[in-house]
């Protein structure tokens, strides 16, 4: 029970626009303050805690761990029920939302701090972040 | 400072399901029959307070020429924001009163006109395109995380609809009325799983409005109802997502809008004999009593279990039924104040006795803003 339409893509904007850059490249990548080295999630032009403009793009690992979810039971454009919508923690510290892909959309196979690896999958014409669990023992 | 009240109050004739009336519509139904309780002349208003529509539109489809607007919209709990700026401004010395209205057609969808953030949003380009659907995908994502860190079963959680609907049976416009067991809960369809469908908020049709003065100036022109003092009120924000809450097990913007209503208010959690907690979702009373100190970090869930803010129960708390079982149009905010109104004036459904403080709690969006009113029936 998908409903019509396709998933929305997301539109660059500025100071998001080397986000999407990386993710095309298979990257997953955030500015970082020069000054107090914080990474920024969501992509900003300064950093919120010390509010420094110095700011360097850093490719990060692409690692992660669950810290929450929900498994939506409601269809949206583009999805099919159930599908699981989740927070991770990225191993460089800043949480962001994505999906949970590669796995049964159930509660039984899903682990609160599960470690979790970053995919891209196509959306429209940008390369969206979704995350695996890590293929053990591989 | 000079003691503020609210010295009109209504809802539209009808909640629920209206499809007769569009949102714009149920403001103003709502607007006419708070001017009525209040029995103030209507040109005596000059500020306008609303969110979701325009102010201007509200006002000038009602009749009125404001001086003061206040377009503030930070969610379902705007209603509340506007009832504490309302304040500010007629101690400014800036107007007289101020009307705050809401309206909408949730259920019906009639007149609803509320843009999309659109693709170039930080919404649209970190949250959109992960499927979400709404408040009803996003706000429960904090559950399982405070299930594990703080401790809380599915069973409690149940409880807080089982205890709801208690309250819900007692009141003649509740849309749900039937009592539900923690069974009946868990085994109902999941929507957003961890939650079932009675844990998720009800989508209606319904308009509110209250008049905020300053209590003399009132009292003066002889209002037909008691005054509901407002004694405190805070508000606070926190994040535009819910991603990027400092904890997701506890609302840093509950936990400022509270201590800024209660410091403002000079009273503490024991002074308050009724309480309104904005439930969008089952978990948010849970967050709500917590962070506005009513009970310890991890109390919650077993506080609300063991019938305390059931009937009978020391904390009586959305006697309405709430968001849950009463009514929920998208931003419910509106509907809590109201209920603490009829509570204080000793006219709700299910009175509870001697209500001389209660207090309304609102969220924003997903635990973006919130914001809390300290009402009473006494000035001091
Ligand atoms: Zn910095």
């Amino acid at each position: 029970m998908t409903t019509a339409g396709p998933r929305v893509a997301p539109i660059a904007t500025p100071d998001t626009a080397p986000f999407w850059e990386a993710t095309s490249r298979g990257e997953l990548a955030l500015p970082r303050c020069r000054s107090c080295l914080t990474y920024i999630f969501y992509p900003r032009s300064h950093c919120p805690s010390c509010f420094s403009r110095e700011l360097d793009w850093t490719v990060l690992s692409g690692m992660a761990s669950l810290h929450s979810f929900v498994i939506a039971h409601l269809p949206a454009p583009g999805f099919d029920p159930p599908y699981v919508i989740a927070i991770v923690e990225l191993a460089e510290g800043p949480r962001m939302m994505t999906n949970i892909v590669g796995v049964e959309p159930s509660p039984e196979s899903l682990e609160l701090d599960m470690a979790l690896q970053v995919v891209f999958e196509l959306q429209g014409d940008v390369m969206v972040p979704r995350f695996r669990p890590v293929d053990e023992g591989k | 400072m000079s003691p503020m009240a609210i010295v009109g109050a209504a809802e539209s004739e009808r909640i629920g399901k209206v499809p007769e009336l569009s949102a714009l519509q149920l403001h103003i139904d709502a607007a006419l029959r708070a001017i009525e309780d209040s029995g103030i002349p209507p040109e005596l208003i000059d500020g306008i307070a609303t969110a979701g529509h325009p102010p201007i539109d509200v006002a000038h489809y009602l009749g009125i020429r404001p001086n003061y607007v206040d377009g503030t919209r930070v969610g379902g709990c705007s209603f509340l924001a506007h009832v504490r700026h309302a304040c500010a401004a007629i101690q400014a010395g800036h107007c007289t009163a101020v009307l705050v209205t809401h309206g909408q057609s949730g259920r019906s969808r009639i007149g609803m006109t509320y843009p999309d953030p659109g693709a170039e949003s930080m919404h649209g380009q970190f949250e959109a395109p992960f499927g979400t659907t709404g408040p009803v995908s996003m706000l429960p994502l904090n559950v399982l995380r405070y299930m594990k860190d703080v401790g809380l079963t599915h069973e409690q959680l149940a409880g807080v609809v089982v205890a709801q609907r208690q309250w819900a049976q007692r009141n003649p416009r509740a849309f749900k009325r039937e009592l539900l067991t923690v069974d009946d809960v868990l085994n109902s369809p999941y929507i957003t799983y961890p939650l079932h469908a009675p844990e998720c908020c009800l989508v209606t049709d319904a308009g509110g409005a209250v008049i905020v003065m300053e209590a003399g100036a009132a009292t003066a022109l002889g209002v037909r109802k008691p005054l509901v003092h407002i004694r405190g009120s805070g508000e606070a924000s926190e994040t535009p997502m819910i991603t990027t809450m400092e904890d997701l097990t506890s609302s840093q913007a509950f936990r400022t809008s509270g201590q800024l209503a209660f410091q403002s208010a000079g009273i503490t959690p024991e002074d308050v004999d009724h309480l309104m907690i904005y439930d969008a979702f089952a978990h948010l009373p849970i967050l709500g009593l917590e962070d506005l100190g009513f009970v310890g970090g991890g109390e919650a869930g077993a506080f609300i279990a063991e019938g305390r803010t059931a009937p009978g129960g020391q904390l009586p708390m959305n006697t309405n039924g709430g968001g849950l079982a009463y009514t929920h149009t998208g931003m419910y905010g509106m509907f809590a104040i109201l209920e603490s109104v009829r509570q204080i004036r000793n006219e709700a459904a299910a009175q509870v006795e001697d209500v001389r403080v209660s207090v309304a709690h609102g969220i924003g969006g997903m635990f973006n803003h919130a914001a809390t009113l300290v009402l009473s029936s006494e000035a001091a």
